[in-house]
């Protein structure tokens, strides 16, 4: 095996890691009681993020959503700094103003997480406009769950982004559940004939698999750059938490036996490690190490965020205007 | 000074912008070879390119959303909202997105956009193209909202506004397009926050925003011809609020009427009014009294539409019953 695809394989292995250490110490938080208000785990979902920013580079952005903690991670952000943004500490993302809904980290292109759903199709899009405006060649991916395939905001900006062919990728994340409630339930017709209706390009990938995602999106960004754009991915994934950390009693909209299966048959992480050892890529030695070392950065921050101070009250009304 | 119109004022202003900063640019509906329907951006199409004035199609939450994404990444978009009436199709991208961005991200962020659009009633337009909804995004934290009274004003604002590095929603009077003001060819801006006492006087203080300063300006020339002095003051932005020109002349003056083409309930008449009720309190001879939009959908029917707004003769009947001491609520 080539070096530098051992490396892009452990790099992408250890983001996936990260990310799901970062949601199981978020959980713990909210257990303990130790973080305010809650949150929107990503558990599960990990290659969708770790494959398709891993096709991205720093100058490139990102927007994400209310369960968003995965795209942050993958785009780069510090497990400390985001720690204190959830619990409202001033060495967060944002100063404790935005919490888990809304970390943003532009100095590596995470235009922010946004708690409302699709209200960042608009964003994206036009981040992509200024790039082709400027003649940058950055490239814009817009995660969205299914649910916000019932927005019509979303329909009204992939039609000018196929119009003014800019350089922008719609990432729908298809967990199968908007909130409570199946996709199948709310969503008539295919998901990726939504965007093959305004002549965008679409495909269906499995986003369980961090290979296939990370390949899609090479080729995608590469076409982006040339002016190719937009494209459309639906992304097939699992969430293995509820909608969010509270919705503990699942049972009335989703089975036991439908979890277990996603977990125990199509996990992201243990499916890529065991490709990983398959192919000679990495020992199960090596693997365990980085998770050993994953969980023990993860704990640190932890600990970090909860001794880190609030922010002094007097911040309450800056930032309202920028100077 | 020459005099030029409102619709020419705001073009000048933005071609100025434009040729000044490669990173403005216009985004709307029929804003290009159109130039919009009421001809405000004709020829900036021809100097500037569709790379930079860009026609849309209708899907005012879908251009404002992108003007949002391109704030925040590097332009200064102007989104051009045909009539004020759509503000509600784009609340949304305007007071969650762009209104919040700069806060939510601790400072990061900004989103220096403009989103001009307009007011007015009695266009006999009926009710979904003739309202004045200043008041509904100068209740949002995070959003600046600018009033021109005239050419001179709207050349100034608008120039302010581009500059801006936040979210500045500017409302034209869509009837005085075509009403001419002396405006300097040399460059200037007018700052946020700074009123302007279009004249002064001894007996009462008018205060009048937008549209109605030229309603004010009327009543003040009625009401001089009996001997009563009205001071006459534009805010010229109510958000931020210029609160000392306001309250140092009810200080003087003793009474005040605030007069604003926004529906009366809830409105920037009732903020004002408030202002001068907290902080000139003890200065004050009679209540201030509001005069709003009446608070009903506009009609059509012009002999109905023209009940609706504060006009000349009702400002000055008011402000005899103020001057002689009567209170009586008249909406």
């Amino acid at each position: 095996m080539a070096s530098n695809q051992r490396e892009q394989w452990l790099r992408m292995y250890e983001q996936m890691v990260k990310i799901r250490q970062f949601e199981f110490q978020a959980n713990q938080l909210y257990l303990d009681a130790k973080m305010p208000g809650l949150t929107h785990m990503y558990s599960g979902q990990e290659a969708v993020a770790v494959g398709i920013c891993d096709a991205l580079e720093k100058t490139d952005s990102i927007t994400s959503t209310h369960r968003g903690h995965g795209h942050c991670v993958a785009k780069g952000a510090e497990f400390k700094a985001m720690f204190c943004e959830l619990l409202g500490k001033a060495e967060g993302y944002c100063r404790g103003k935005g919490g888990s809904m809304h970390i943003a980290d532009q100095d590596n292109g995470n235009l922010g997480a946004n708690a409302i759903v699709g209200g960042s199709a608009g964003i994206a899009t036009g981040a992509a406009l200024t790039a082709k405006i400027l003649g940058t060649d950055s490239v814009t991916v817009c995660f969205f769950g299914d649910g916000a395939m019932g927005q019509g905001l979303l329909y009204e900006v992939m039609n000018m982004a196929a119009l003014w062919h800019l350089p922008v990728i719609y990432a729908c994340e298809n967990n199968h559940y908007g909130e409570y409630t199946k996709t199948e339930e709310m969503a008539a017709g295919e998901l990726k004939a939504r965007g093959e209706a305004f002549g965008i390009e679409a495909f269906e990938v499995d986003g369980q698999n961090v290979l296939a995602v990370n390949n899609l999106t090479q080729t995608l960004v590469e076409r982006s750059r040339k002016g190719e754009g937009p494209f459309l991915m639906v992304l097939d994934t699992y969430r293995y938490h509820g909608h969010h950390v509270g919705d503990i009693n699942r049972t009335y909209y989703r089975s036991k036996e439908e979890e277990a299966h996603w977990r125990d048959e199509r996990d992201p992480i243990d499916n890529f490690e065991a490709h990983m050892i398959a192919k000679k890529g990495a020992t199960k030695k090596e693997l365990k190490e980085i998770r050993a070392r994953v969980e023990q950065e993860a704990k640190a921050a932890v600990e970090y965020a909860l001794q880190a101070d609030y922010p002094p009250l007097d911040e309450v009304d800056s930032h309202v205007f920028a100077a | 000074m020459r005099s030029i119109t409102l619709s020419q004022a705001v073009n000048e202003a933005i071609a100025e912008e434009m040729r000044r900063d490669p990173t403005v640019i216009i985004l709307g509906e029929d804003v290009a070879e159109a130039g919009t329907p009421f001809k405000v951006l004709s020829g900036l199409v021809e100097e500037f390119g569709t790379d930079r004035v860009i026609d849309t199609p209708i899907s005012e939450p879908g251009f404002t959303g992108i003007a949002v994404g391109a704030a925040m990444t590097g332009l200064r978009p102007i989104v051009d909202l045909m009539f004020g009436d759509f503000l509600y199709l784009v609340m949304d991208q305007l007071c969650n997105q762009a209104a919040k961005t700069h806060y939510m991200s601790g400072g990061k962020l900004t989103v220096p956009m403009v989103l001009r659009t307009n007011l007015g009633a009695t266009r006999r337009s009926a009710a979904q193209h003739s309202q004045s909804l200043h008041a509904l995004v100068a209740h949002i934290p995070g959003l600046k909202v600018a009033m021109p009274s005239s050419a001179y004003e709207a050349k100034g604002l608008m120039k302010t506004a581009i500059r801006d590095n936040n979210p500045v929603v500017i409302f034209e009077d869509k009837l005085m397009y075509q009403d001419k003001a002396p405006v300097p060819e040399e460059e200037f801006l007018i700052p946020f926050g700074e009123a302007k006492v279009h004249q002064a006087g001894d007996d009462i203080t008018l205060i009048a925003t937008s549209s109605m300063v030229q309603v004010a300006q009327a009543a003040a020339r009625l009401l001089a011809a009996q001997n009563i002095s009205a001071e006459v003051i534009d805010p010229r932005t109510i958000a931020p609020l210029d609160c000392s020109t306001l309250i140092e002349s009810v200080k003087k003056t003793s009474r005040a009427i605030v007069i604003d083409e926004g529906h009366q309930q809830y409105g920037v008449t009732a903020e004002i009014a408030s202002v001068i009720a907290h902080d000139a309190f003890y200065y004050l001879d009679a209540p201030v009294h509001r005069m709003g939009a009446m608070d009903v959908p506009v009609p059509f029917s012009p002999v109905l539409e023209d009940l609706t707004v504060p006009t000349p003769d009702r400002v000055v009947e008011q402000a005899k019953k103020l001057m002689r001491g009567v209170r009586e609520h008249v909406a």
